[in-house]
């Protein structure tokens, strides 16, 4: 892949009814990086990423994926509304009709973004190997016939999710609760179980929605650490909210900060913490005042 | 909080009276005057026998729930974690040796048994088979399904009209009927099934009355209320009839003496076939990713499509399937009463069927089986009940979901053996 | 012409009846979110009340035509309104925090239990009340005439009625305020000290006394009633309900007139055996087309 940054978003804006949740977002971010959204609460982080994941349709702006060798738009994906043009058009009319019949967020995650959910999202009675088997549901063999017969090709394909599975098990270090329901694992280990989880789906990107809340220091340690091993083990880029700051600063090579809806800084991770605006943003204090992040 | 000593007798003689007097306002006018004409008769003993029984009940529910055990009944459903277990690794089932067994009773049961538990058997099978049907929609996707006595009419009015309109018989409908179900299916599921669940409840139920109204209504075709006859299987082509019009009859055939239970005991042999043909396929797909598709969804749809998974396909897909189940289901009740007409297939069927689903458990599938035969094969016995036999379900689906969500039968998960991870 | 403007006359009688129903469902559904389907049941419920009612007060010697309809409206509505209060009690509130399906699977429980409790009570047999008001006004148009009842006439006022005082209960009281606070945030409303069961319950019995009111005017208009007809009431007003917008008050009136009109126009102009079909296809297409329906608003989904 020849294209340096994995996410465009371009003049991203929501509105819910008459509330404005974001006005003009725009950022990049890089291949193979570890971005951050911070801001205060209700500055928009949490509907720029159900924006990204195509969980919100956005009200106007663009984004752009290049993951899995192709760009997707994920507004388009999402179905837009007709348009005239289109009842001229044959072909734009079919594409749109297709996406508004076959289309939804789970064409954004085909195109390789994945994310986790703030409140986690688990399937609470299926067991923890499960939550990793349904969501390798794209790759493995989904021919009915071939399972209802056990053929070979079924029984390795099979065979090679569940190797799959152990081994994200492996790293998130849950192996020994392979066998439990997923709603019996502690808060943490749910957590982890989610990032497996959301990693299975083999992802150019994941989002990871709040990771480290809840987790107690020795947790979010640990957190850091799969962090790391996503971005470099793995080519994973990571775009992650999260309000320990600790974690934020010591992991992202990028920071972009939101407030009231809008971007009002970005950059490295030393830039931010001198940044007047953010502080201002993040204390309401007084321009000038001295805080340190 | 855990003295016993505490135990507030005036609470529960109040709540007690509370209730006895609600029982009197609620059942008094309707248990009490009978309606006769513009005219009345009154019954009070009902009415008195009706509010001593909820005094009484009452009472009992109030000093029970002050009880240890009591308490920690209650503190067990609020917390609502009950019924699933995943099994561990390499768990065999003791079913192995009990199906088999099964198996061959089944096949030995049409030349021991007498016409009429033949013919319960096969209404019993018949369940099972819906029952199956539902049980992947409802049990296995979540989606509820109240018109799935719609598709039991269409498999049964397939193959009534295909064999007047286009001369078709048992064995080339069976496959069509369940084929135009699925289809049927999917042209009321697509649309509906990317809603909100609860909608697709009520517009399956109003789908399942458009059936029957369009075969009351639309009597050139389907004769209306009068009802059309639907063809008996034949066994290679030889008929199940006193005498045949073209060609031999199976009595005929094998130098037997006439018997109309012949026919009965073939259409119990296929359909026992049916049946564990279907309960392999149900057994496979719930390990398949379909399967574990259908459940995902039903936990969580949203994550789903994190994952993704089109919501929308993977539910139509049990939506579908359920159907086509329901279809087969149609095709045997058909031959096997030999007539259908609107008024088998009523709401009170589909709730029958839900009733089936809901004490059998959810996504369990010998629970399924099981009430199935309970719930169509005891009626048949006991005459005497059958007239509250709605009032039996409605009160059995209410006090389950408060009881007991996840049916009578455990429900168990496949456990997998720990093995080296590997990601290719 | 004179056919349509009749059906339009039948059409807003029956549209103001589903509208009284339809604003049970809207009510319950705004509150906790869920489809209480036992709701068309309390409806056939009332209509047995209602002919009981009647039966009991000739019997008592009332013959009036004002006391015997005051009778019937407040022992109807009253009794409906407590089995509006058991079903909740009894059937919902124990599965309060239990899964959409479970409540849903309960709630077709509880309609079953109705109707085939009334059905053991009273007897499988259609059931009737003797014609109380008769005569009409008509309207000639052209060659024919329209002729409207003094029984729809009254239909029409008490309905509306009905829906005014709904309305200034839900608008201008505490009740209606705590109503409204519970519709928005549960949790939050039982914060700030509002007994969100009791308020639940009262939904329940308005919804039930809504549902009374209709049963008792539609039985004195109508005069034949069976246990049975609570099924295929119910799905209408449930349509009438979503095509307003589900959760809208004002939305599940409109909606029931909207249903009632068109209703009535299918069966007068195309056939009127397939009105059902007619009224249940409109279900399915305004899910697909306008989920949200005319006036409410479009759910957002909570990630």
């Amino acid at each position: 892949m020849s294209q340096e940054n994995i996410l465009k978003v371009e003049n991203l804006v929501m509105h819910f009814g008459g509330i404005k949740a974001l006005n003009d977002v725009t950022f990049d971010i890089k291949r193979g990086s570890v971005s951050a959204l911070i801001g205060p609460n209700g500055a928009g982080k949490t509907t720029v990423f159900n924006c990204l994941t195509g969980f919100y349709k956005a009200t106007g702006g663009n984004i752009m994926l290049s993951a899995n060798g192709k760009e997707t738009s994920v507004i388009k994906v999402l179905g837009e509304p007709f348009m005239m043009t289109d009842f001229i058009s044959p072909v734009a009319f079919i594409q749109r009709l297709k996406y508004k019949m076959f289309g939804g967020s789970h064409l954004v995650n085909r195109a390789g973004l994945s994310r986790t959910f703030q409140n986690i999202r688990l399937f609470k009675e299926m067991s923890v190997v499960e939550n990793l088997l349904v969501a390798q549901h794209m790759r493995v063999n989904r021919n009915l016939m071939g399972g209802i017969l056990n053929t070979k090709a079924y029984q390795l394909a099979e065979e090679e999710a569940l190797e799959r599975a152990f081994y994200w098990l492996g790293v998130v270090d849950l192996v020994d609760f392979a066998n439990r329901l997923a709603g019996e694992l502690s808060y943490g280990q749910q957590r982890r179980l989610e990032i497996a989880r959301a990693m299975c789906t083999n992802p150019e990107i994941v989002c990871l929605d709040e990771p480290a809340a809840g987790l107690n220091p020795s947790e979010t340690e640990a957190l850091t650490k799969m962090i790391r091993v996503l971005r470099d083990e793995h080519k994973t880029t990571v775009l992650l909210i999260e309000h320990d700051m600790g974690m934020v600063m010591d992991i992202s090579d990028y920071i972009v900060v939101l407030d009231h809806g809008e971007v009002i800084a970005d950059g490295g991770p030393d830039d931010i913490k001198s940044n007047p605006k953010v502080i201002a943003a993040y204390l309401g204090a007084e321009e000038g005042e001295e805080v340190t992040l | 909080m855990s003295q016993t000593a505490g135990m507030n007798y005036k609470q529960c003689f109040t709540d007690a009276v509370v209730a006895a007097l609600m029982a009197l306002v609620v059942f008094g006018p309707i248990m009490g005057v009978v309606l006769d004409g513009y005219k009345f008769d009154i019954d009070f003993q009902r009415v008195a026998v009706i509010v001593a029984l909820v005094f009484v009940g009452r009472l009992i529910m109030s000093y029970y729930f002050q009880t240890e055990k009591g308490k920690a009944m209650i503190f067990k459903y609020a917390s609502n974690h009950d019924g699933v277990t995943v099994n561990p690794p390499h768990f065999k089932s003791k079913m192995i040796w009990v199906i088999p067994l099964v198996m061959i009773i089944g096949f030995l049961i049409p030349f021991v048994a007498s016409k009429y538990i033949l013919t319960v058997l096969i209404l019993g099978l018949i369940y099972v088979l819906l029952g199956l049907g539902l049980n992947i929609v409802v049990g296995l996707a979540g989606l509820l399904d109240l018109g799935f006595v719609g598709f039991y009419a269409i498999g049964a009015y397939a193959l009534a009209l295909g064999y007047e309109n286009l001369g078709l018989g048992f064995w080339s409908m069976l496959p069509i009927a369940a084929i135009a179900a699925a289809f049927a299916g999917a042209i009321l599921g697509f649309p509906v099934l990317r809603m909100h669940g609860d909608y697709l409840a009520i517009v399956t139920l109003g789908f399942g009355e458009i059936i029957r109204l369009v075969l009351t209504n639309w009597v050139s075709l389907t004769h209306g209320p009068n009802g059309i006859s639907a063809p008996l299987p034949t066994f290679f082509g030889l008929e199940f009839k006193r005498r045949s019009a073209s060609g031999e009859t199976f009595h005929e055939f094998f130098n037997l003496p006439y018997d109309s239970g012949y026919k009965y005991m073939f259409v119990y042999l296929v359909l026992f076939i049916v049946v564990w043909a279907v309960l392999f396929i149900k057994h496979r797909l719930v390990k398949m990713p379909i399967g574990r598709a259908w459940e995902a969804l039903r936990e969580d749809e949203i994550a789903c499509r994190s994952l993704g998974l089109n919501h929308v396909l993977v539910k139509l897909s049990a939506f579908m399937l359920g159907a086509s189940t329901a279809g087969l289901a149609g095709v045997f009740f058909a031959t096997y009463q030999g007539f259908v007409s609107p008024s088998s297939f009523t709401f009170f069927e589909s709730a029958l069927i839900l009733a089936i689903v809901v004490l059998g458990g959810m996504g369990s599938t010998l629970g399924v089986v099981i009430a199935a035969f309970c719930l169509t094969v005891l009626p048949e016995m006991l005459r005497e009940v059958a007239e509250f036999r709605v009032l039996i379900f409605g009160i059995l689906m209410v006090v389950m979901m408060i009881w007991k969500p996840r049916g009578l039968v455990r429900v168990t998960r496949n456990g997998f053996a720990a093995r080296e991870g590997a990601v290719k | 012409m004179d056919i349509v403007l009749q059906q339009l006359v039948n059409g807003l009688t029956l549209g103001s009846v589903y509208g009284l129903i339809a604003i049970g469902y809207t009510m319950v559904y705004g509150i906790i979110g869920m489809i209480n389907f036992a709701h068309g049941d309390v409806y056939m419920v009332s209509a047995y009340l209602t002919a009981i009612s009647i039966a009991l007060l000739t019997f008592f010697g009332v013959q009036s035509f004002p006391f015997i309809i005051f009778g019937a409206l407040v022992f109807t509505i009253v009794i409906t309104g407590a089995y509006g209060w058991v079903i909740e009690r009894v059937a919902y509130r124990p599965l309060r925090n239990s899964s959409r399906l479970s409540v849903l699977i309960s709630a077709i429980g509880m309609s079953l239990i109705l109707q085939n409790y009334v059905q053991l009570s009273q007897g499988p047999n259609q059931q009737g009340v003797p014609t109380l008001l008769s005569g009409a006004f008509r309207f000639y148009v052209g060659d024919g005439f329209v002729q409207i009842t003094y029984m729809k006439v009254m239909i029409l006022l008490i309905a509306f009625t009905g829906m005014a005082v709904l309305t200034y209960i839900i608008q201008k009281t505490k009740l209606g305020r705590m109503c409204r606070a519970t519709q928005q945030d549960r949790k939050m409303a039982s914060i700030l000290g509002i007994d969100t069961d009791k308020v639940i319950s009262s939904v329940f019995v308005i919804g039930s006394a809504m549902a009374a009111l209709a049963g008792v005017l539609v039985t004195l208009d109508y005069g034949a009633f069976d246990f049975y007809i609570g099924f295929i009431m119910g799905i209408k007003a449930f349509t009438a309900a979503v095509l307003g917008g589900i959760g809208s008050l004002p939305g599940a009136m409109l909606g029931g007139i909207i249903l009632g009109l068109s209703e009535s126009l299918f069966a007068g102009l195309v056939s009127s055996d397939y009105k059902d079909v007619f009224s249940f296809s409109l279900l399915v297409l305004i899910l697909i087309i306008r989920p949200s329906g005319l006036l409410g608003k479009p759910a957002v989904e909570k990630v």
